[in-house]
């Protein structure tokens, strides 16, 4: 059992990174559309530069 | 959606230069944020061609799709208005529409939103780590581990529920101050005794811990109150937005001077000008000039009316084609737009609050698992004497009891329905507006702008000669005149390249003249060109010695219209058609779509108190409208649709907007909202059967976390499930 000792903070710090992860995603507004995000990246605007 | 430029031709410039002043000095060069309605954009190309040709207008800093709520937004300079990233849209095929920034504040701007979605995000985190250590406690974890685990659970779960329970704790000590017992009395009861007797228990280094319940009941109420939260718009009152539209300057007229004052200085008795495409301030008598009205707002007719000294005007219309002099008789509080404003906002008030079915549940169910919770601990108590067995069970019964599945059942159907409907092109600015909608046996709709188009169009442009074409597009050009801009856009259209005509005039309630090859032409009212009148509404046109030749308009029907009342019909509604026009397109227009019931030139105040009066004979009666005379009929009546071309008022004051052109989607809402309604029931159903079997394990004190844990999830997936199966 005294693998408990370093797999019980292990796994609160992976998943701290998933809630970590989460809260950036949601602070920088990636939920707004998800259904455009997945149609814009077959644009071709700006396939041969970069956007402005 | 127009906006009347002053007409230049008609109209000196000194009347019109004031005012044009006075509107640049209210707009500091700012920017501003616009948001359109986009309903027909579906995929990467739509996002492209909307965003490069928004972005090539001047003025336009920037403009970015969103293709899951179907709008855009803009940042653009104070001087790009709405009308013109709209048409600019059109042009390129895009129908849009401004939508209220009050409607916008819900999904836009919503820091509150985020804020419960952050919550839930933290709930659900610490839901799944006390949940992994919770099994190891479940499948059989003995002394020291099992202490250890729960130690780790509580220092997960506390500072999770201190976080994520605040919009419950919140809302329930506000309940408690007002002396009621909401939904979230128990609800907080349930997490703080839960988590206080798991840490106690867990001191006591006790069998039982309830942190992944209450940790969960957390996560799927919050889960509840975010759908909730979606479904439901800020309502603005439709009586501010039309105080909104009054004037706040007009020109007075005193001792031979003119200045400008604010409309609340103007007196019964006073003397003011009105120019051509500005709305009337005040209610008066026209003393001097000669015009046209458009009281389309306020009335619903199509038709401007000639207005000639001695004629009556109202605040809210607009003068069209000259300049007015007016002598007030009613201004500011008296005025009849403010009379239009106090009626709706008599009948909002007057709308008796309709209590959903989730609180009607409610109110029943709170008293009701306190009672229970109470009970079980005083029974135990004086069973065997042991406080901490008592207050144990008690826990587990409000954790059992708590509403979770009831909390998602309403919002989870509402969020799904109003998916549905929102791709159909309906959007549901009122969670309770589908309940509504699901008891409704009566439609009642305007004509102007509901059923038709309410934009007259020229018809059989085809059968005149194309000269005579030419110079009229030459004429209507140069005017402001509804029929004159109509059958502009529509020669513009047709490909007909205006005439060279020269010293074109407008005259005044008249029409317009001008020089071609050094002939006379005009084109106007019957007897000032000098034909014979036709039935319906027309425009003549003469040059030079010629007969007279009548362009005839008439206002379309808008697709779907026919449809959508055939299927309202099919499905045993009874539906009427209350319009503020003239008899003879009324009935017109009845016949063409098969409605038998209808009811011509009705005032505002008339078709409120006929809706007010059906609902009173039991009927609920569904209101479809959307101009300024529709509004206090919308809001009295028990739901309210409006097109998104509707007025902000009409918008405003009602519960569905229908973002396309097309009508037949009224018939599928209907039919959706008694799905949805059905499925609320269903889901109800569902989460009291699941009470009666977990309520008596809870009571008898079998219950473990294990068995609370399981009934709850179960019990919330299968309400979301049953919602998903809306068709």
């Amino acid at each position: 059992m005294e693998m408990l000792v370093y797999l019980i903070p292990v796994s609160l710090f992976l998943g701290g990174i998933g809630l970590v992860a989460f809260l950036w995603a949601l602070r920088h507004r990636q939920y707004d559309d998800p259904d455009g995000d997945g149609q814009r990246i077959l644009r071709k605007d700006w396939d041969d530069h970069p956007k402005p | 959606m127009s906006s009347y430029a002053p007409s230049v031709s008609a109209c000196p410039a000194c009347v019109a230069a004031p005012a044009a002043e006075t509107i640049a000095a209210l707009r500091a060069d700012k920017t501003a944020g616009l948001v359109l309605s986009l309903p027909t954009a579906h995929c990467a190309v739509c996002i492209s061609d909307v965003e490069r040709s928004l972005s090539a207008m001047p003025g336009v800093q920037s403009a970015r799709v969103n293709l899951t709520q179907k709008r855009v937004s803009v940042v653009a300079e104070n001087s790009v208005t709405a009308d013109q990233l709209v048409s600019r849209l059109g042009a390129i095929g895009y129908p849009a529409h401004e939508l209220d920034p009050g409607l916008l504040s819900v999904t836009e701007t919503d820091r509150h939103g985020r804020d419960l979605l952050m919550r839930l995000g933290v709930a659900g985190f610490a839901m799944m780590n006390i949940m992994l250590l919770s099994i190891a406690v479940w499948s059989g974890a003995e002394a020291a581990t099992r202490d250890l685990f729960h130690w780790i659970s509580a220092a997960i779960a506390l500072p999770t529920l201190a976080f994520s329970g605040q919009p419950f704790f919140a809302s329930a000590w506000a309940s408690l101050r007002a002396r009621r017992l909401g939904m979230d009395v128990p609800i907080s009861l349930a997490l703080i005794l839960a988590s206080s007797i798991s840490l106690y228990e867990t001191f006591e280094g006790g069998r039982h811990a309830y942190f992944d319940a209450a940790v969960s009941l957390c996560f799927f109420l919050l889960a509840g109150r975010y759908l909730d939260y979606r479904s439901r718009a800020a309502a603005r009152s439709a009586a501010e937005e039309l105080a909104a539209l009054e004037v706040p300057r007009a020109t007075r007229f005193a001792d031979g001077l003119e200045s400008v004052v604010a409309v609340a200085e103007l007196a019964v008795g006073d003397i003011i000008r009105v120019r051509p495409g500005a709305r009337m301030p005040v209610d008066g008598i026209i003393t001097d000039g000669e015009s046209e009205i458009d009281r389309s707002l306020l009335t619903g007719e199509t038709l401007p009316v000639t207005a000639a000294p001695g004629g009556l005007v109202s605040a809210g219309e607009v003068n069209l084609t000259g300049p007015l002099t007016v002598r007030v008789t009613a201004a500011g509080r008296d005025s009849s737009l403010h009379r239009m404003a106090d009626l709706v906002a008599i009948a909002e008030s007057a709308k008796t609050r309709y209590t959903s079915l989730a609180d009607r549940m409610a109110r029943a169910y709170s008293p009701a698992v306190h009672l229970l919770a109470l009970g079980s601990f005083s029974v135990w108590l004086y069973l065997t004497g042991d406080l901490r067995l008592a207050a144990n069970i008690a826990a587990a019964v409000l954790i059992i009891t708590c509403p979770c599945a009831l909390a998602l059942a309403v919002p989870a159907v509402v969020t799904a329905a109003s998916g549905k409907l929102f791709r159909k092109g309906l959007l549901i600015k009122d969670g309770t507006a589908l309940e509504r909608l699901a008891e409704v046996d009566t439609v009642v709709f305007d004509k102007t702008g509901t059923l038709t188009m309410g934009a007259l169009e020229p018809v059989g442009l085809a059968h005149h000669d194309k000269a005579d074409l030419r110079v009229a597009a030459a004429l209507a050009g140069s005017s402001a005149h509804p029929l004159s801009r109509a059958m502009a856009k529509a020669l513009d259209a047709a490909g007909i390249v205006p005439a060279d005509v020269h010293s074109i005039r407008e005259v005044p309630g008249s029409g317009i003249e001008g020089v071609w090859r050094n002939v006379v032409t005009r084109l106007g009212r019957a007897e000032w060109v000098g034909a014979e009148p036709v039935e319906g509404t027309a425009t003549y046109f003469t040059l030079g010695d010629a007969p007279a030749r009548a362009f005839a308009f008439t206002d379309q029907p808008r697709p779907g219209a026919e449809a959508a009342v055939a299927a309202l019909a099919a499905a045993g509604t009874r539906i009427v058609l209350l319009s503020g026009d003239a008899e003879m397109p009324v009935a017109r227009l009845a016949r063409d779509l098969g409605i038998a019931e209808w009811r011509s030139g009705q005032r505002p105040e008339e078709k409120s108190a006929l809706i007010t009066e059906m609902q009173a004979q039991g009927r609920r009666v569904l209101m479809v409208g959307d101009g300024l005379n529709d509004t206090a009929a919308l809001a009295s009546a028990h739901v309210s649709i409006s097109p998104a071309s509707a007025l902000d008022a009409a918008r405003t004051a009602s519960d569905i907007v229908l973002l396309g052109q097309d009508l037949s989607p009224l018939s599928d809402a209907l039919r959706i909202a008694g799905q949805t309604r059905r499925r609320i029931k269903q889901n109800f159903a569902l989460s009291i059967g699941y009470n009666i079997v977990a309520v008596p394990i809870a009571l008898l004190g079998l219950a473990t976390p294990l068995i609370a844990a399981l009934a709850m999830s179960a019990s919330s997936i299968t309400v979301s499930l049953n919602a998903l199966r809306l068709r």
